[in-house]
């Protein structure tokens, strides 16, 4: 596994993404709320650009007649077949048995411990005063 | 290792070899009405700002039920230079046709003049959009081709309008909808086909449309998915009536496509009208063969959204019935239920019949080489 620093933390606030190719792989890394995800930006179902879609919350019924709606901003749904997937996980909410798209542990890491590595960054100039997201894969 | 960062819009499809396709379900957008406004007349045009087009369906513009994305279309495929989904013909290559390997592309213009009860208006609308694309498509992309638009409830307009358009090598189909006032085999639309016969051109029946009719048989639905599974049960209406009142009995050289309603329930809706066209067959005795006959001398059906079933063996088991001559591969670009062309076909298909499913049932039906 190697962790890649793709982003300054101050270019990726809350509400926004980041998409980036990694090791030939398409990638996207959110910031919700403060906490970073990465996803492979690659529908499981057929392909599509899975990151380029809303992200919206888990409509579920537990019982006819009540409807839960939670998980606000944390499901990713496909801007060609609405496929849902969480973004903490992966996990698919239509077809959970054979459907997971790639998640990405993503954390922020101090400037100082970033620039001593081993971290590969070879598109982002880092310094030690900032703070940086970086993505396990 | 390396990391690139690389902005979304320059992404096409996967990587791989890809396949030459016919798309036979590619939907180019206006990115308003004023777009047909060089191919109108003033009077129109002035008839369209002052009164706009009132359809059969009653009280509402637009779509019966709203759509699960924006203009029912994909999100990633907003032209970077503005305007809906399926508006600009330089995106629509650089995202679908050359990624796709799309070397045939079958235009099929929706919301433009079908269905409006001002039958004058709904003619000169057809007329107008004929020519747009032209214009607008076919003349600046030579693999795509249209479809005649048409007034379908009029059909001496709509006939007039396919026999205007006779002989010229941008239209290779004539274009209906599954919904509308009567059920399709209904004498009104017969002039349709005798004209499409005379000139030598395939019907199209796209899902969809305006009628004025509940949109399924048992009235109306609540949900959008009820909208989306009802198009094969109004599609299978509209075939019934074409067999049973005698269209393909009356216009034996007329081929028609069933488009975007699915082709899993071709098998059973022909066991059932040929079971019960043996007991009640005098009552419809221009009906002089099993209607299974017509269906399958008749009937082509795009392939978009692919039927999807558990066992693959399902599959291959309903098209071994259709035939793999029948299956036009379409992906309905740029709308939201896009099929991804090499992720369409289980694995076990041989080389022949996927030549002939993506492509070569295509060429052969619209007479391309």
């Amino acid at each position: 596994m190697a962790r890649h620093v793709v982003a300054a933390v101050d270019d990726l606030p809350p509400g926004t993404r980041k998409f980036m190719t990694v090791d030939e792989r398409p990638i996207a890394v959110f910031n919700i709320n403060g906490e970073f995800f990465g996803l492979l930006n690659r529908c499981p179902h057929q392909g599509a650009a899975l990151c380029e879609g809303p992200l919206i919350g888990l409509a579920q019924s537990s019982t006819p007649g009540e409807i839960e709606y939670t998980r606000l901003g944390e499901i990713i749904r496909c801007p060609w077949h609405g496929w849902e997937f969480d973004v903490r996980t992966g996990q698919s909410y239509c077809d959970p048995r054979r459907f997971r798209v790639k998640a990405y542990a993503a954390h922020v890491e101090a400037g100082a411990s970033v620039v001593k590595g081993p971290y590969v960054a070879e598109t982002l100039k880092v310094s030690v005063e900032n703070d940086y997201v970086v993505v396990d894969l | 290792m390396n990391v690139q960062f690389r902005p979304a819009a320059e992404r096409g499809a996967p990587a791989g070899a890809v396949t030459a396709i016919a798309d036979c379900d590619i939907h180019p957008a206006r990115r308003s009405m004023r777009d047909l406004y060089p191919y109108l007349s003033k009077r129109w045009q002035e008839h369209l700002e002052t009164y706009g087009g009132h359809a059969y369906q009653g009280m509402m513009e637009g779509p019966p039920y709203p759509k699960a994305q924006p203009n029912a279309s994909r999100r990633d495929a907003y032209p970077p230079e503005g305007g809906v989904q399926g508006s600009s013909l330089s995106f629509m290559q650089k995202q679908h046709l050359d990624p796709n390997n799309v070397v045939l592309g079958v235009l099929n213009p929706l919301n433009t003049g079908q269905g409006l009860r001002n039958q004058d208006l709904s003619a000169a609308l057809a007329t107008a959009v004929n020519d747009w694309q032209v214009a607008e498509w076919t003349s600046k992309e030579p693999r795509l081709k249209a479809s005649i638009v048409v007034a379908n409830e009029d059909g001496s307009a709509a006939a007039a309008e396919i026999r205007k358009r006779a002989g010229d090598p941008n239209f290779i189909q004539v274009l209906l909808l599954s919904r509308n006032v009567e059920p399709l085999g209904q004498r009104r639309y017969w002039p349709i086909y005798e004209a499409a016969q005379e000139v030598g051109l395939p019907i199209g029946v796209h899902a969809f449309g305006f009628g004025g009719n509940p949109i399924t048989a048992s009235g109306w639905p609540s949900y959008y998915i009820e909208e989306m599974v009802g198009h094969s049960q109004c599609q299978q209406t509209a075939l019934a009536s074409l067999v049973l009142e005698g269209v393909f009995a009356r216009f034996p050289k007329l081929k028609m496509i069933m488009v975007e309603a699915g082709f899993g329930w071709a098998p059973s809706l022909s066991w059932r009208l040929d079971r019960v066209w043996q007991r009640l067959r005098s009552e419809v005795p221009h009906v002089s063969r099993p209607p299974s006959e017509y269906i399958k001398d008749h009937i082509w059906w795009t392939t978009q959204p692919m039927e999807d079933p558990e066992r693959r063996d399902h599959l291959f088991q309903t098209i071994d019935w259709i035939g793999w001559d029948k299956l036009l591969f379409a992906t309905d670009y740029p709308h939201w239920d896009f099929d991804e062309p090499m992720r369409v076909l289980p694995a076990g298909v041989s080389d022949a019949d996927r030549a002939a499913f993506y492509l070569g049932n295509a060429k052969k039906l619209y007479g391309l080489t």
